[in-house]
């Protein structure tokens, strides 16, 4: 089955996050696919290059970055809710006219337009988290 | 895909406490620019979107109201709620900003099953 992926929690005070990746891992294993994720609202944190957990917890970005490239599934993160809470590539950077970028590798920043061309496609929608 | 595809955004949350309504109403004009026919349900604390008499300028929030109101000029003008979810709140329809269809919970359940696509937010 062909599996589209939202995530809107937020990565520290919600569980999506984690959820979202120990779910796309164990949709894998069973041979489903899940050729795109789409970051929307609190969960754009996720992507920032920034986050720094202390070394004995789980780090998410790293995670998703390690289970993308291994399975080759586009991150895409929307580029309005991220530019909202200051997550940005380096282009976006400039034009706001911000020192840096703090995207991470892997991250994609692109339009809402993803989030419907990934439900249109998939035979399965599935979202995680909501307000937080 | 056999059926023409068709998306129903379940928005659950109140509309001030968090971006999730801004963005999930972004979502649904998003979809309808896609000319998805898409359909919105409004359940929990997010039958409080629908309230007229908005009043966000006091939390120096946009009213996201009149986002609601102009929803049918992009075609999107299927709007549902629940009758439980305005009842447990005190709500009635005429409090309403827009028109709803008020569902009991076989046509909630109903209306999940007449989507191909559910996004929830």
């Amino acid at each position: 089955m062909k599996l589209a992926v939202v995530v809107n929690g937020s990565p520290t005070a919600s569980q999506a996050a984690n959820t979202a990746l120990r779910y796309v891992e164990a949709a894998l294993e069973l041979g489903h696919q899940v050729p795109r994720v789409f970051f929307y609202g609190e969960s754009v944190h996720t992507a920032n290059m920034l986050t720094t957990p202390p070394q004995d917890e789980s780090n998410l970005t790293l995670r998703w970055q390690a289970l993308s490239q291994q399975h080759e599934i586009e991150l895409i993160v929307c580029i309005a809710a991220a530019v909202r809470r200051g997550v940005m590539d380096d282009r976006e950077a400039g034009r706001y006219e911000h020192p840096a970028g703090n995207l991470a590798d892997g991250f994609e920043l692109s339009g809402l337009g993803q989030l419907v061309d990934a439900t249109l496609n998939a035979d399965r929608v599935i979202t995680f988290g909501g307000q937080q | 895909m056999s059926q023409t595809a068709t998306i129903l955004l379940v928005l659950r949350h109140s509309p001030y406490s968090s971006q999730i309504a801004r963005e999930a109403l972004d979502a649904a004009l998003t979809a309808a620019a896609f000319e998805v026919p898409i359909s919105l349900l409004f359940i929990n604390d997010g039958v409080y979107q629908l309230l007229a008499k908005q009043q966000p300028d006091q939390l120096q929030a946009k009213n996201l109201s009149k986002t609601l109101s102009a929803l049918a000029m992009y075609d999107i003008e299927r709007l549902y709620t629940a009758s439980h979810c305005l009842e447990l709140r005190g709500l009635s329809n005429d409090q309403l900003i827009v028109d709803v269809e008020t569902l009991d919970d076989s046509g909630v359940s109903a209306l999940f099953h007449q989507h191909q696509h559910i996004l929830s937010f």
